[in-house]
């Protein structure tokens, strides 16, 4: 299991770093295109029938495949894109949107999964053919007939155990290479002595052989390292996915018309258009155009910032009302967002790894089986003098004592307790998020895109004349806004209906304005619709009619839903919740009041946020960090666990441990105590498995220990393990 | 005893299908997709001919 989270650790270091020349190689890439639509809504036989009926009516399209667990088609169409086909699925009422096939390359090639699968296969119809006959020499075959089920046994047992052992030969000569002891070690062990005493004892009409219990031991420990497997397949594969659905994409300007290009291809100097809602693809300095963006997930403020031509914009953040041109300065790997995903994996690498309980687990064990056994083995034969005997002793005992359960223990109850936050909607990126996520005692959470959804709220239609209503409604219908569309949101839900407002003009930087019955309507900033901001902790925006007095409308921050009885959780199971924003004080203090949490700071930097957290981490505090933004990063890398939002930027998924599929906060706390109850499971399961050694090791020592209570105790205790961590589910 | 010859033989054959059954199975990719195939065991298309 060790090499196992090696193994996740490397992957889970940059994705950012690897995408761009992928994206290359795909761009170069000639021949029968493989199309992935995502179809996050499709549920049932229906939805397959229809969607791959759509699909293989469409001309063109080759084959099409529904995958449900996945929540994809695979298509074969050649010289179609995906935006060919998603309007033909959306026609059939379905969502669909594009993923990157490069993105997702690692889980389409499972193989890793499959090969475990066929050990497991082998070794289980290996371990029934056996079990057969040895239930026969149990009950009391005797002389000829005992010796040709143990020699039939042994002729399906050591091809069996040659192949579906090989997962933990190959780790356990790793480890010994690396001059370390892991769990592999005495597994290989028991599995090679036991297969040579059998062959031994069989040749010379022995009364004991233990092929059964040697193949049931790779069978065991194969569910195990399958389950631990399953986990990380399902979380990675859904977080590429994640990653999948952001095609980098830019519109270039060449002579004449745009043209759509891959992110990566970009370079200095080009000039790019970016419409309205778009996100920046690349660092550089506005050429054409005024608008305002918003740089939430990059600083943490909610208000958005007017920019003309002349004014940097960075990768990541979020154009608003007016369409720009960019001149890129930066792009790819040497654009803020990638500097930035490098900071990021230099924080990783500095946070240390884990010992997770299993690792402890196998530190205790390891040493302590292999004296064991010498001990045994040393200690006959000094009493004795019979080789044969004393070997035969130490063999018994390293099959009793091996970890089964242990095997076990860990993966079974990750497994239940995984799957049960991801129908929750969380997902776990790394093993040990859960048994870390138990030991938190400190949870800090950024404020816009965390606490808040990053959208604005009206605070009160009041100001607003009733008469007023519909043309105020009418002007804000048309922009894109995020003050204009909350006030729409608002009007809406009151039940006003819009008035037809004419000549709607969008004045990007100052606001929208527009014409009704001959009077002048205008929406937005302060100084521009006539009235005055004083220094208030709210953002306002000022409608005007005509030359009657303007009215002022405050938005408020929208909190999360799920986000008061989230923090409330949290603070009555006694831990410590810590509110950090790049944000104005007045804003942050607002939230704060509204969420009961004492403790905040606003203003701060993403250099501020990583010492905080680092700060608290230097005491005795365990911190969670949940945060969005690329200004918590930092942090979240930080931090001892870490969680994020689906909506979050990739860089800051990608340094979390845990990302957050649906909208409301209330799984965080779920996850708090779901952790805490599996990191108990997994301890309980340490025991039981212990019990059964303690109680079994000593009549291995004695001498008594037969392949019937080897194979006892081996199944109950692998069966009432995983039962144990069924309870959670 | 005699038995013996003809059952020790049929067991380790059943087995041995049984074993090759799982094989071709899981080399057919048959275990790619277990929640779309619950499903589409309830679906009429192709109930008359197999899928082309």
């Amino acid at each position: 299991m060790s090499d196992a989270s090696l193994h996740d650790a490397r992957l889970s270091a940059c994705p950012a770093c690897d995408a761009a020349p992928l994206a290359q190689r795909i761009a170069e890439k000639t021949g029968p295109a493989d199309l992935i639509l995502s179809l996050p809504t499709i549920h049932c036989a229906t939805c397959i029938s229809d969607v791959e009926r759509a699909l293989t009516a469409h001309p063109g399209v080759r084959h099409a495949r529904v995958n449900l667990t996945l929540r994809r088609a695979l298509i074969d169409a050649p010289g179609l894109a995906a935006q060919d086909l998603i309007p033909v699925v959306e026609a059939v009422g379905y969502e669909a949107h594009e993923l990157d096939p490069a993105a997702l390359a690692a889980s389409t090639s499972d193989r890793q999964g499959r090969d475990i699968l066929m050990r497991i296969g082998v070794s289980g119809f290996a371990m029934m053919n056996i079990m057969i006959l040895s239930v026969a020499v149990w009950s009391g075959a005797e002389h000829a007939t005992r010796d040709l089920f143990h020699l039939i046994s042994g002729a399906i047992a050591l091809p069996t155990v040659a192949f579906a052992g090989q997962p933990f030969f190959a780790s356990a000569w790793r480890a010994l290479r690396a001059g370390r002891l892991g769990m592999d070690v005495p597994i290989s062990l028991a599995l090679l002595l036991a297969s040579a005493i059998s062959v031994y004892e069989t040749l010379h009409s022995g009364q004991h052989a233990y092929f059964d219990a040697a193949v049931m031991l790779c069978f065991f420990l194969l569910v195990g390292r399958y389950l631990d497997y399953r986990t990380r397949a399902v979380a990675r594969s859904a977080a590429e996915e994640l990653t999948a659905l952001e095609v980098p994409r830019a519109f270039r300007l060449t002579q004449g018309a745009d043209e759509v290009v891959p992110v990566a291809e970009l370079l200095p100097g080009d000039l790019i258009r970016i419409r309205p809602g778009a996100r920046v693809p690349a660092d550089g300095e506005i050429a054409v155009g005024e608008s305002e963006i918003d740089r939430g997930l990059l600083t943490g403020e909610s208000l958005p910032v007017a920019v003309r031509p002349g004014i940097a914009l960075s990768t990541g953040e979020v154009n608003l009302t007016g369409p720009l041109v960019l001149r890129v300065t930066a792009a790819g790997r040497d654009s803020s967002l990638a500097r930035l995903a490098a900071l990021v994996a230099a924080a990783e690498s500095a946070r240390g790894r884990y010992t997770s309980l299993a690792e402890r687990a196998s530190r205790l064990y390891s040493p302590a089986v292999h004296l064991l056994a010498l001990s045994s083995f040393l200690g006959w034969f000094w009493a004795s003098g019979d080789l044969r005997h004393a070997v035969n002793i130490a063999a018994a005992v390293l099959i009793i004592t091996c970890p089964c359960a242990l095997g076990l223990a860990v993966p079974a109850v990750i497994t239940a307790a995984s799957g049960r936050l991801f129908r929750r909607g969380m997902l776990i990126k790394d093993g040990t998020a859960l048994e870390r996520l138990a030991e938190v005692d400190t949870v800090v959470f950024d404020k816009t895109g965390t606490l808040t959804q990053g959208l604005p709220q009206l605070v009160s239609l009041d100001p607003l004349p009733e008469a007023w209503r519909p043309m105020a409604l009418g002007l804000a219908q048309a922009s894109s806004h995020p003050l204009a569309q909350a006030l729409a949101r608002a009007l809406g839900d009151a039940g006003v209906l819009p008035a037809a407002v004419a000549e709607i003009a969008e004045r990007p930087g100052l606001g929208i304005e527009g014409r009704f019955a001959h009077r002048r309507l205008r929406l937005g900033r302060a100084e521009w619709s006539g009235g005055e901001d004083g220094a208030t902790a709210r953002s306002a925006s000022w409608f005007r009619l005509g030359a009657g007095a303007p009215v002022r409308l405050e938005f408020t921050d929208r909190l999360r839903p799920g986000a008061e009885e989230c923090v409330a959780a949290i603070r009555e199971s006694g831990r410590r919740v810590l509110l950090l924003s790049g944000d104005r004080a007045s804003v942050v203090a607002d939230i704060a009041a509204r969420l009961g949490i004492e403790e905040w700071q606003a203003g701060m930097r993403p250099e501020d946020k990583a010492a905080r957290v680092e700060d608290l981490s230097q005491g005795v505090s365990r911190v969670l960090m949940v945060g969005d933004g690329l200004n918590d990063t930092a942090a979240l890398s930080m931090a001892h666990v870490s969680i994020s939002p689906a909506s979050a930027l990739d860089a800051a998924r990608v340094a979390s441990d845990i990302v957050m599929l649906g909208s409301g906060l209330g799984p965080v706390s779920e996850a708090l105590e779901l952790s805490r109850k599996a990191r108990r499971r997994i301890k309980e399961n340490f025991a039981i498995s212990i019990v059964y050694n303690i109680v079994a090791v000593p009549f291995a020592i004695a001498g008594f220990a037969t392949p019937l209570m080897a194979a006892l105790a081996m199944s109950l205790s692998s069966v009432s393990v995983t039962l144990n961590a069924l309870r959670l589910r | 005893m005699e038995i013996l010859a003809i059952l020790i033989p049929v067991s380790l054959g059943l087995g041995a299908l049984g074993l090759g059954a799982f094989l071709w199975a899981l080399r057919g990719r048959q275990f790619e997709d277990p929640k779309g195939d619950a499903e589409r065991i309830l679906s009429k298309d192709w109930d008359d001919r197999p899928r082309p």
